[in-house]
């Protein structure tokens, strides 16, 4: 769920408000976005994707981060690379190319059944 | 609805903005109508597709390779998909994933020298069709939830109402016809992207007359860790799954073992998963072809490869199912006249009988049916001219609209009717590994909810979206339980552990439908069609 709206990287545009499918967000009165409805959150990491300056931080959870959380420290998601990275991966934004140019998976066979424990070894 | 505050025409409504109503309204602006999109979230980001990304059924116009794209998986659908439809769909989405490339300039990779189609990266894929509508003069309401269909005296659809949640006002839209393109239904059970998906539109369809089909093939699960949305059941093709202290869970897989998994799930609690069986390539190729893949992973410090992992089946309905609103004709008309459908929201099992039609299938589907469906409802309107504009309209909504009366409703009657549904609907032991022995006093709950939402359920205009929303929920379940409790056989993904085997008689699509009292029949109209090519 999204757990962070950087108040230092977030440039007012609203597009978070706009662009999230559930209506999460609400405007803030100092421009701010306020997250108003964390439980509509269904983790899908659209409005992280979508926001220009990298100031939101969506965690890999869809329930609320405990208190304490890593995931709810802005100093540790910026820290670690973590704010801003499916961007990056998306290949959005100013000069970079865009990651759909990369997008071939591998080729998927057959789905594996795991075989029982004496046959494995 | 009592005021309404924002007056619209248009001659195509399109509801949802995900793949099939974008299409929708490209063909539809492209054949000279005026078309408005209402998307209940945001056109571009709403939908499993736009989080999700997706294969595309993409297959070169060699006769061999249709051939073999047509029968690799009739066995599986058991033999319930029609040739002639999969071939106009494997056509439609040639074309289409063409037009893409040249005219939405989608960044198709290069392998061999050769645009790659056979996939599409959601978020990338829902951004440009927004900007290729919106160049084709389509107008876009976003956040602006249908609440109803509105009919004229005999019945034809003309027009919606609906609510826009940010703006804190009511709206209707006059029209020549409508489009349904609203997902399929997956009981906000946050899967990736899903939880807009919520089966409004069926409810619509069925208030206006139209029946379903395909709805005993809803119990599609995705894989996903524990405690997580992203749903990509592919990658799980690789992986090993183990019982909590480690030892292999045999028989368990992505494909063909996942009711195993379920099976450990509610015995145990607990199952594990590692993605061992990759080589180093194919996990480079994982990354670049599916980086929402890896955002659960990286962020909660697992590495796929060489970790084990919990994991959770997260339910997807008829999202992943093939079921939804049946479809009389080639243009993708319902059986109401004005009310067309397509993608997720309407039946898949012309294409995928009753076997999963998630990723590949369903994204073909819905870019054809939306093509279709956008041609044959702005060909609707032009030919009711001007008079469209006159008709007396009338909402056709009942639940959560129109109370019956009799009982007011205590409580706080979405909650209730969500509560069933986690209860009845999620439960593996219920939608999946089915019994008809679980499914009847699942069904009855599910009829008991709903007729007490009928007589007495109503909210603020504000709250009405959410309440019709659980009340489509409802209503989708006992269509589906309907249906499948009617097949008392295992066909395709409809499995019964009380008829494991497949009854040779019921080589038959079932059509259900009916609100208040459901009911269930076999499709009528025998089809040369469904004869399988030998």
């Amino acid at each position: 769920m999204i757990e962070v709206v950087s108040a230092s990287r977030c440039v007012t545009c609203d597009v978070c408000i706009a662009v999230c499918p559930t209506d999460v967000f609400d405007a803030g009165t100092d421009g701010i976005p306020v997250i108003a409805r964390q439980g509509d959150c269904q983790t899908c990491f659209m409005c992280e994707a979508h926001c220009p300056a990298d100031a939101l931080f969506v965690a890999p959870l869809t329930h609320p981060a405990p208190p304490g959380s890593p995931f709810r420290d802005e100093e540790h998601v910026t820290r670690t690379g973590l704010l801003g990275s499916y961007r990056r991966e998306l290949g959005w934004g100013r000069g970079r190319k865009p990651g759909a140019r990369n997008a071939v998976g591998p080729e998927l066979g057959r789905a594996r059944i795991t075989p029982a424990a004496a046959e494995s070894s | 609805m009592t005021t309404t505050a924002l007056d619209l025409t248009a001659d195509v409504v399109i509801v949802g903005g995900g793949p099939a109503g974008t299409w929708a309204a490209l063909t539809a602006a492209t054949a000279g109508a005026d078309v408005l999109l209402l998307d209940k979230g945001y056109c571009g980001t709403s939908g499993p597709t736009a989080s999700g990304g997706t294969g595309v059924w993409y297959v070169q116009p060699e006769p061999a390779a249709r051939e073999k794209a047509m029968a690799s998986r009739e066995a599986l659908g058991g033999y319930l998909q029609d040739r002639r439809w999969m071939a106009r769909v494997l056509d439609q989405t040639y074309e289409n994933m063409d037009r893409l490339g040249a005219e939405a300039r989608y960044p198709f990779p290069v392998v061999d020298g050769r645009a790659f189609k056979g996939g599409l990266q959601g978020p990338e894929y829902m951004r440009r069709m927004r900007s290729w509508i919106r160049r084709a003069g389509v107008r876009i309401l976003d956040h602006s939830p249908v609440t109803e269909l509105l009919v004229d005296a005999a019945g034809t659809v003309a027009g919606v109402h609906g609510h826009r949640r940010q703006h804190h006002t009511g709206y209707r839209v006059r029209a020549g016809a409508v489009v349904l393109a609203t997902g399929g239904c997956a009981f906000l059970s946050k899967a990736l992207g899903c939880d807009v998906a919520t089966g409004d539109g069926a409810l619509y369809a069925a208030e206006a007359g139209a029946a379903m089909s395909g709805m005993e093939f809803s119990n599609a699960y995705g894989i996903a860790p524990t405690f997580t949305s992203v749903t990509k059941t592919a990658y799980y093709g690789f992986a090993t799954f183990f019982q909590q202290d480690g030892t292999p869970l045999a028989g368990a897989g992505s494909q063909g073992g996942r009711s195993v998994i379920a099976a450990e799930l509610l015995r145990a609690g607990t199952v594990l998963c590692q993605i061992d069986q990759a080589t180093p390539e194919q996990q480079a190729q994982m990354r670049s072809g599916q980086p929402n893949f890896f955002l659960t992973f990286d962020r909660l410090g697992i590495n796929p490869f060489t970790d084990k992992f919990p994991v959770t089946l997260l339910l997807e309905g008829t999202v992943r199912g093939t079921g939804g609103i049946q479809l009389v004709d080639d243009d993708c008309a319902t059986s109401v006249p004005g009310l067309y459908a397509a993608g997720d929201a309407a039946t898949r099992e012309l294409i995928c009988g009753g076997f999963t039609g998630g990723g590949s299938h369903n994204s073909a589907w819905a870019m054809s049916s939306g093509t279709w469906a956008g041609g044959g409802a702005a060909r609707f309107a032009t030919a009711l001219g001007a008079s469209a504009l006159r008709r007396r309209l009338t909402g056709a909504g009942g639940v959560a609209l129109r109370p019956t009366g009799g009982a007011s409703y205590g409580g706080d009657p979405g909650a209730e009717a969500k509560d069933v549904l986690r209860r009845q609907v999620h439960p593996y032991d219920k939608n999946y590994l089915r019994h008809g022995d679980r499914l009847r006093p699942a069904l009855d709950e599910l009829d008991e909810v709903w007729a007490r939402l009928r007589a007495g359920a109503t909210a603020e205009p504000a709250a009405t979206p959410r309440l019709r929303q659980a009340a489509a929920m409802v209503a989708h379940a006992r269509w589906m339980y309907t249906a499948a409790l009617a097949r008392t056989e295992s066909r395709g993904m409809a499995r019964r552990q009380d008829f494991p085997g497949l009854d040779p008689a019921q080589r038959r699509r079932l059509t259900v439908g009916g609100l208040d009292e459901i009911w269930v029949r076999p499709e009528s109209a025998a089809r040369p069609e469904l004869a399988v090519a030998s």
